[in-house]
């Protein structure tokens, strides 16, 4: 850990320091109209979460319906010096949709209008409201679908997908969100409206799209998305290779991919968590297992059949019990359904989990797997694993009870041990998540002075006051130069 | 041009002179649309590079970073040019982990030297770029030309998954990482890509690399006009097979091709000599898998109105399609005045196409039209000699074809044309907010304002 002192989490949740001038409120809502903002106390409270561990509480929460309402509600805010941030459906997982600094919140639920689907070209023009599964929902009838699925898909939106840079179990074969974004509408916190990327082909200039995906927030609010439809593959064939040690299945996947089979993707659930799973979704996973992998590959038959014979090929030379293939739809979307639902049945056993989201190269997986279970052990945590092994983004889950502070403390310090240990094996804090409010203090992991002030330079061309979304990326401790988050922004941020 | 006499020896008081070189003949060689620079700075690792940069940027001076300099003429003219910065001193493999398919390399590694090295683990860089046998690392990056191979692999900005730079203010920063999935911090590399060494000097790439497919195929259909030709390629993209590559040319893309080829003792397939339009498609895999595209393209062109179509012998294959990987290198020096210019167009139609050859058409020049499937169309027009009128001429095609882009909602970027045609266009092609968007960014990485000033559209 570098010299940074780190923050503690649970003096995030203190009220707000912001208040909401009485004129700027007025304004917004003669702009929406009542029904379209949100400023009681009791409604306020929905909005301080998401899916993370953080909390922060806006003052405001605006509901509008056009561009040019979000770019007058950011002009206002920036006149009366009143920090804004968007948010989709709320279920990121490091904060970033939260309103660490107060001020006005912009949900984009009621942008939520499929523009224009161009099937002939694969491309659709959306609203940044609309939710992830949507999108495929309405082209799939052309034989298209839109490649990136993060598990929250029934629920996420788009424009939080594109803040976030968002990824999922299939874009391991097809590329992040970015990789499926060719064009942007976006609103600057001066409340300018401008347009980047090209519908088709390479935008002239800087890949301004490509710094936009991602920058989760801080450098603009989306406000239209054209993206990339991908073509239905011809032929899909899942597979669930049963293993008796996790250790066997984690080989099988550095092996995999050392053989050059690209899989459209490889998941893999632990003993332990498979049980959880499997006693709630009911999903075929064998509960006597030490560790499954569910896989599958995708494309023209031909080449389907053959990665499917070289991933069972492997599996076995890896001592794997049983590898089955789905038979037909049904089976599929079952073993599927166990991977999809995890989640919610972590929720039986514990009051609440800490998903964290490291990345390692993926020849290291074997290690990294034992490094986890030795600082689960170390803080008194049974730490499940679910998570994208083909490429090397783990999901460890700590289970605890926010009521224990104590334990919650604990989970923290397990937390920020493991992310140290991914960045030592030559890996990142994040692969699909975002740094957020969660791991902001951690950035000093991977990045120098130099690099930082570089990305402060690139943020301030962008959202040089820290009006839009403060608080997030930079590390906020003090002592580790001037280059972190600064006073300014850091007046309205309780941390 | 400033001046730039005293630049060797202020640079050699900086930093020593042992890289530095500025013998006139030498000079001569890294000129950029006809400018010289002050001096060439030969660094051998990233710290000397932080050194050249800390000088230009006290004494003000202009840093052109270049490769093996293959590619000079894409972008516009420097405003300014005082130091040439040669990166091909930089040339290791910094990591390669073939069981993770991830690579970090020097951008002074030469492609080729590079491809080798991939193929020991059976594994490539899906680079697939112009001056292939030359071209390095970093000089491909920034150039952000097109890979014949994304229709398949997509483009740099798909597979490069970090970098290490020296910026403006001469730091040696990072973005990205080493693995192939990862959302930490903002994606800064990706704006290096195809900037042309205006925001900093590139010093390593982290790429994500592939395993070699098994075999390849190639396949031609050819047909009596371009409309036929388009109604096949948009079959072909509607069948889902995935290719590798899928490319129309016209006529006299095929004669200069066959031409070529014919004088390097290669296989051109007879297809060349006689057809409107040629549909080359390469495909890759298991063996039943090339068996099976190779097929469905066969019963495609069958299908359509193709004059004659066949699955191309494996030499006949590696030719062509090397010769369209190659296609923008032979065709800016096809004459001695050459306007190349790539479109991006939402569609192409038989009406674009028709209006771009009535548009050479209407000056008694010659055009090439090659059409890349992912909607980026590469038009040429060729005046024979260099001489005021044919400059003239040329002038006003440029103008001409960047509006076509325009009125079909899509762009054009000019990649070679005669210095005063380039001049032309430096500023046309953004609008306002545009720019201040591109400027913004040139100002975060580059504040003083050295690096290569003036080469991106737009004049940044």
């Amino acid at each position: 850990m570098p010299a940074c002192s780190v923050r503690h989490y649970s003096e995030v949740v203190s009220p707000s320091g912001v208040s909401i001038p009485a004129p700027l409120q007025r304004e917004i809502k003669s702009l929406l109209g009542e029904k379209n903002v949100l400023d009681k106390q009791d409604d306020l409270l929905l909005y301080e979460f998401d899916g993370s561990v953080e909390k922060g509480r806006p003052d405001l929460v605006v509901f509008p319906h056009t561009t040019e309402q979000v770019s007058k509600i950011v002009r206002l805010a920036a006149g009366y010096e009143v920090p804004v941030v968007g948010r989709g459906a709320g279920t990121g997982l490091s904060g970033g949709a939260l309103a660490r600094g107060g001020g006005v919140m912009i949900v984009f639920a009621r942008m939520n209008k499929i523009l224009e689907i161009d099937v002939e070209n694969q491309r659709a023009v959306v609203q940044p409201g609309v939710v992830n599964l949507d999108i495929t929902r309405a082209v799939e009838h052309a034989g298209l679908y839109f490649a990136p699925d993060p598990s929250s898909a029934k629920s996420c939106t788009i424009g939080g997908n594109v803040a976030e840079n968002a990824g999922g179990p299939h874009t391991l074969a097809y590329g992040v969100t970015t990789n499926h974004i060719a064009a942007l509408e976006l609103v600057l916190p001066d409340g300018e409206i401008v347009r980047t990327g090209s519908k088709h082909g390479d935008a002239a200039g800087y890949d301004l799209c490509g710094l936009f995906v991602g920058s989760e927030g801080t450098l603009a609010l989306v406000t239209e998305i054209t993206v990339k439809l991908a073509r239905k593959p011809e032929a899909v064939k899942t597979l669930l290779a049963i293993f008796e040690t996790i250790e066997d299945a984690s080989q099988a996947v550095v092996e995999i991919t050392a053989s050059g089979i690209t899989p459209a993707a490889c998941e893999m659930l632990d003993g332990w968590t498979l049980r959880v799973v499997e006693d709630y979704v009911h999903a075929g996973y064998p509960r006597d297992s030490g560790a499954v992998l569910l896989l599958e590959v995708e494309g023209l038959a031909e080449a389907v059949d053959g990665q499917a014979n070289a991933i069972r090929d492997v599996c076995k030379r890896c001592r794997a019990r049983e590898v089955r293939v789905a038979k037909d739809d049904w089976e599929r979307d079952l073993l599927w359904k166990g991977r999809k639902n995890a989640f919610g049945a972590l929720g039986r056993v514990a009051p609440s989990n800490y998903v964290l989201d490291g990345v390692i190269p993926r020849s290291k997986l074997p290690q990294a797997l034992e490094r986890i279970k030795e600082i689960g052990k170390k803080h008194g945590f049974n730490i499940g694993n679910i998570f994208h092994a083909g490429d090397g983004n783990l999901h460890p889950i700590v289970l605890y009870d926010p009521r224990d502070t104590k334990q919650f403390e604990r989970a923290i310090d397990a937390a920020r041990e493991i992310i140290r240990a991914c960045v030592e094996m030559g890996g990142a804090l994040t692969g699909e998540h975002g740094v957020g409010m969660e791991k902001n203090e951690l950035m000093s992991l991977l990045f120098s002075d130099a690099d930082f002030a570089l990305m402060r330079r690139i943020h301030d061309a962008f959202n040089p006051d820290s009006s839009l979304n403060p608080g997030k990326i930079f590390p906020m401790s003090k002592g580790c130069g001037e280059i972190r988050i600064r006073k300014k922004e850091l007046a309205g941020v309780r941390a | 041009m400033t001046t730039t006499t005293d630049v060797p020896t202020r640079l050699a008081e900086a930093i020593g002179s042992k890289r530095i070189v500025a013998a006139t003949e030498e000079l001569e060689t890294y000129a950029v649309d006809g400018m010289l620079p002050g001096a060439i700075v030969r660094p051998v690792s990233p710290e000397e590079v932080m050194e050249v940069v800390r000088f230009a940027q006290t004494e003000k001076l202009a840093i052109l970073p270049l490769g093996a300099r293959s590619k000079c003429d894409l972008g516009m003219p420097p405003d300014r040019y005082d130091i040439a910065l040669d990166m091909t001193g930089l040339r290791e493999i910094a990591h390669y982990d073939p069981g993770d398919l991830t690579l970090s390399v020097d951008a002074g590694m030469p492609l080729r030297e590079l491809e080798i090295h991939l193929k020991q683990s059976s594994q490539f860089l899906p680079l697939a770029v112009p001056c292939f046998e030359s071209a390095t690392v970093g000089g491909s990056i920034s150039s952000g030309i097109d890979s014949a191979l994304r229709l398949q692999y997509g483009s740099a900005r798909d597979f490069v998954i970090g970098a290490e730079f020296i910026d403006g203010t001469g730091q040696l920063c990072k973005s990205g990482g080493r693995v192939v999935k990862n959302v930490t911090g903002y994606d800064l590399h990706k704006l290096l890509i195809g900037s042309l060494g205006t925001l900093g000097v590139l010093t390593r790439v982290n790429f994500r690399t592939y395993p070699l497919p098994a075999i390849s195929g190639g396949h031609i259909a050819c047909f009596g006009n371009a409309q036929e030709a388009l109604a096949y390629k948009k079959a072909v993209e509607k069948s889902g097979l995935p290719l590798a590559n899928l490319e129309l040319f016209n006529q006299r893309a095929a004669g200069m091709i066959r031409a070529i080829l014919t004088r390097t003792e290669e296989a051109p397939p007879p297809e060349l000599e006689r057809n409107e339009w040629c549909a080359y498609g390469s495909f890759e895999g298991s063996e039943e898998v090339v068996r099976r595209i190779g097929r469905e393209l066969e019963k495609i062109a069958r299908g359509s109105a193709t004059a004659h179509s066949r699955i191309l012998e494996p030499a006949e294959d590696v030719a062509v399609g090397g010769m369209l990987r190659e296609s923008f290198e032979w065709l800016r020096w096809g004459a001695p005045a050459t306007l190349l210019y790539r479109l991006v167009l939402p569609e192409v139609t038989g009406k674009t196409l028709t209006e771009l050859s009535e548009l050479a058409g209407s000056v008694a020049m010659a055009s090439v039209v090659i059409v890349r499937a992912t909607g980026i169309l590469y038009f040429t027009v060729f005046g024979e000699n260099e001489n005021e009128q044919a400059v003239a001429a040329l002038q006003k095609l440029a103008m001409r074809a960047m509006a076509i882009a325009r009125s079909e909602n899509g762009h054009a970027t000019l990649l070679h044309a005669p210095l005063t045609v380039k001049r032309s266009v430096a500023r046309a092609n953004l609008s306002q907010a545009q720019l201040g968007l591109q400027q913004r960014v040139k100002q975060a990485f580059d504040p003083a304002g050295i690096f290569a000033p003036g080469r991106v559209v737009g004049g940044i």
